[in-house]
């Protein structure tokens, strides 16, 4: 089985995170991979160590799209299991919304098609920087397969794909002849982190660059120009900033609720 | 003035509130139809706020997953004529609306929370750090608008009702679904509609029984931390957070949650915060309006002796 996992390159919500520029995009200087795509990589090596893993011809595949940096996303999926990476990167196309995203991601799929079809493409439940989760479902859409999102369990028998969900107070569950893309939630696994002999056996794994035109893009389809959206304003939110802390002296919880009552609450 | 499509999904033939709502936002914007899956008799509800024409769905939809819901919403928005599409802002509605976005070429904002009449979308990006104004380029624009965007109100007109069938195409990609059974309901608020919320995380150490107390007094949501709802001492519906529900109450009271970033993500933009933590060092009490380091346990209760005197 050949599975792809779309892996985002984000800013770390660990610091502050800022938009800029003309089309407000996302400053990238300090980025990760995606933590909600360490959870659909997991879930792709699963599935393939079921089936004996490379020597059982199975393989994973890393894909990114994102700036230069976005190549340390790739470097750390091989680092964690995936057996080879693509890098799509071009700089057209900085600021693509969701729609241009798909587009460019779809081109790329198509690409590495090439050397032999998918079976699987798996994204994570929402980018922590987008946070639209539209990608995986428009890119579903784009290559003409089946959509199941939101997975808390992923199963793939011969050549269907089964997934069990929670959405919308709802369990449900999905079915779909494959090719198909999936999007996993952070219910699914617990994802490994990358160990001493996965980080050396990455220094031999490959990562192949590509660009737009490699894809057969043009550059007028992606970035700001291709996309459908627009950011016309981003005002930043005033910082939070602390109010009164007291500490218990047996009556915490009679103030509390008179706090409640001096803010209306009640 | 522009035509506007509100997708509906009914199992029962009524309107949820924030789907009255939809209908009342559309109205602002031009005129409305529906597009209308589940229960057709919700059409009648749909005229009451507004809806022309309800264009209803072939009956197998349900059985499908986004993809034959978007090329039935496809349909309708051809025979209206919509320019604007507004959807909910649920796990499927999203689907949908991406779907319905490649199909027509189509620009798609989620998570909006005002849209004005020349289409500017208001919505938070970067887990609430900024406020943005965005836009669709596209011939359509498709919105999925959270709850509270505007008061519901009626407006009755003469509905039409018109059945849509779709070519076999239209199921040909689409998932299918083996079964989909709705979770038991708890009586209380939806997190995404409450006006309060109290939630509880890892020191709660299994008892939700002082958070629920409270939060039954205050007619308040329950909401929950990934380490509450992970123990399953809550269900995986009451989390709160990146992975859970974002919410943006009028009051959050946060009982023995640490407030990691990715709780914070879900709750920072409430108006009011109060945290009760026994760790005078939690980050919670970084954006709290009000904080008191103590016990959960001897807190929540005696909050509640309180609201019940005050009560008589
Ligand atoms: C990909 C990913 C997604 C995640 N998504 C979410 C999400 O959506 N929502 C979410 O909440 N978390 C999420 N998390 C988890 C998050 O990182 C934290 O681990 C989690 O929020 C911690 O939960 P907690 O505050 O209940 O527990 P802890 O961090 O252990 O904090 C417990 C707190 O309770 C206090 N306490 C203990 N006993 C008492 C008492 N008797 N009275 C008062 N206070 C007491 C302690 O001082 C402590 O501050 C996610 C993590 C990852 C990696
Ligand atoms: N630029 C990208 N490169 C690779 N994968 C992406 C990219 N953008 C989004 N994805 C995938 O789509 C998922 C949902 O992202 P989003 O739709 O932005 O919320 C992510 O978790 C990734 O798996």
């Amino acid at each position: 089985m050949k599975i792809v996992v779309l892996v985002k390159h984000v800013p770390d919500a660990q610091f502050d995170r800022h938009l800029s520029g003309p089309g407000n995009t996302v400053d990238r200087s300090e980025s990760i991979l995606s933590e909600l795509d360490e959870y659909a990589l997991e879930a792709a090596l699963q599935l393939s160590e079921a089936r004996g893993g490379e020597k059982g011809g199975n393989s994973v595949i890393a894909l990114t799209m994102g700036p230069d940096g976005a190549a340390n996303s790739i470097k750390k999926s091989l680092q964690i299991g995936a057996g080879e990476g693509y890098h799509l990167s071009d700089a057209a196309l900085a600021g693509s919304d969701a729609a241009a995203t798909s587009l460019a991601l779809s081109a790329a799929l198509n690409r590495i098609a090439q050397d032999g079809p998918i079976d699987l493409v798996i994204g994570g439940m929402a980018s922590t920087d987008g946070e639209t989760s539209l990608v995986p479902a428009q890119l579903a859409e784009r290559l003409g397969w089946a959509y199941l999102g939101h997975a808390k369990s992923v199963d793939v028998d011969g050549d269907s794909v089964t997934v069990n969900r929670e959405v919308d107070g709802h369990a449900e569950i999905l079915q779909a002849s494959l090719p198909a893309v999936v999007s996993v939630t952070d219910q699914i696994n617990e994802p490994r982190y990358p160990n001493f002999k996965g980080i050396i056996a990455a220094k031999r794994k490959k990562t192949h660059p590509l660009s737009l035109s490699e894809v057969g893009l043009d550059a007028s389809a992606v970035g700001t120009q291709g996309s459908l959206t627009v950011l016309d304003e981003a005002q930043e939110r005033p910082a939070r900033t602390q109010g009164t802390i007291i500490t218990d002296e047996g009556d915490a919880g009679i103030k509390l609720v008179e706090f409640l009552a001096a803010e209306k609450l009640i | 003035m522009t035509n506007v499509l509100v997708v509906i999904t009914s199992p029962d033939g009524t309107l949820k509130k924030n789907q009255q709502e939809l209908l009342t936002l559309g109205r602002s914007l031009g005129d409305v139809s529906v597009a209308l899956t589940g229960d057709a008799s919700a059409a009648a509800a749909a005229a009451a706020y507004g809806a022309s024409v309800s264009y209803t769905a072939p009956e197998s939809l349900g059985s499908y997953g986004a993809s034959a819901q978007a090329a039935f919403v496809a349909e309708a928005v051809s025979r209206s004529g919509a320019a604007t599409v507004l959807l909910e802002n649920t796990v499927a509605a999203k689907e949908t609306a991406a779907i319905l976005g490649v199909k027509l070429g189509a620009g798609v904002v989620t998570d909006v929370v005002s849209l004005a009449a020349d289409g500017a979308a208001t919505k938070s990006v970067l887990a609430g750090a900024y406020t943005t104004v965005a836009r669709s380029r596209g011939a359509v624009a498709v919105h999925t608008v959270k709850s509270h965007a505007v008061e519901p109100s009626e407006a009755p007109v003469e509905g039409r009702v018109e059945a849509v069938e779709l070519p076999e195409s239209a199921f040909a990609t689409a998932a299918r679904v083996l079964s989909r059974e709705a979770k038991p309901k708890s009586g209380r608020p939806e997190l995404s509609e409450a006006r309060i919320i109290v939630a509880g995380g890892r020191g709660v150490d299994g008892d939700f029984g002082p958070v629920e107390e409270l939060a039954d007094l205050l007619g308040a949501a329950v909401g929950a931390s990934r380490v509450a709802t992970d123990n399953g001492w809550i269900g995986h519906d009451s989390q709160v957070g990146q992975t859970g529900v974002v919410v943006s109450p009028q009051l959050y009271i946060s009982a023995g949650i640490s407030g990691a970033i990715q709780q914070k993500a879900g709750m920072q933009t409430s108006r009011v915060i109060v945290a009760i933590n026994s760790d005078e060092d939690a980050p919670v009490f970084e954006i709290a309006d009000f904080g008191i380091v103590g016990d959960l346990f001897q807190v929540l209760p005696q909050a509640s002796e309180e609201l019940r005197r005050r009560k008589g």
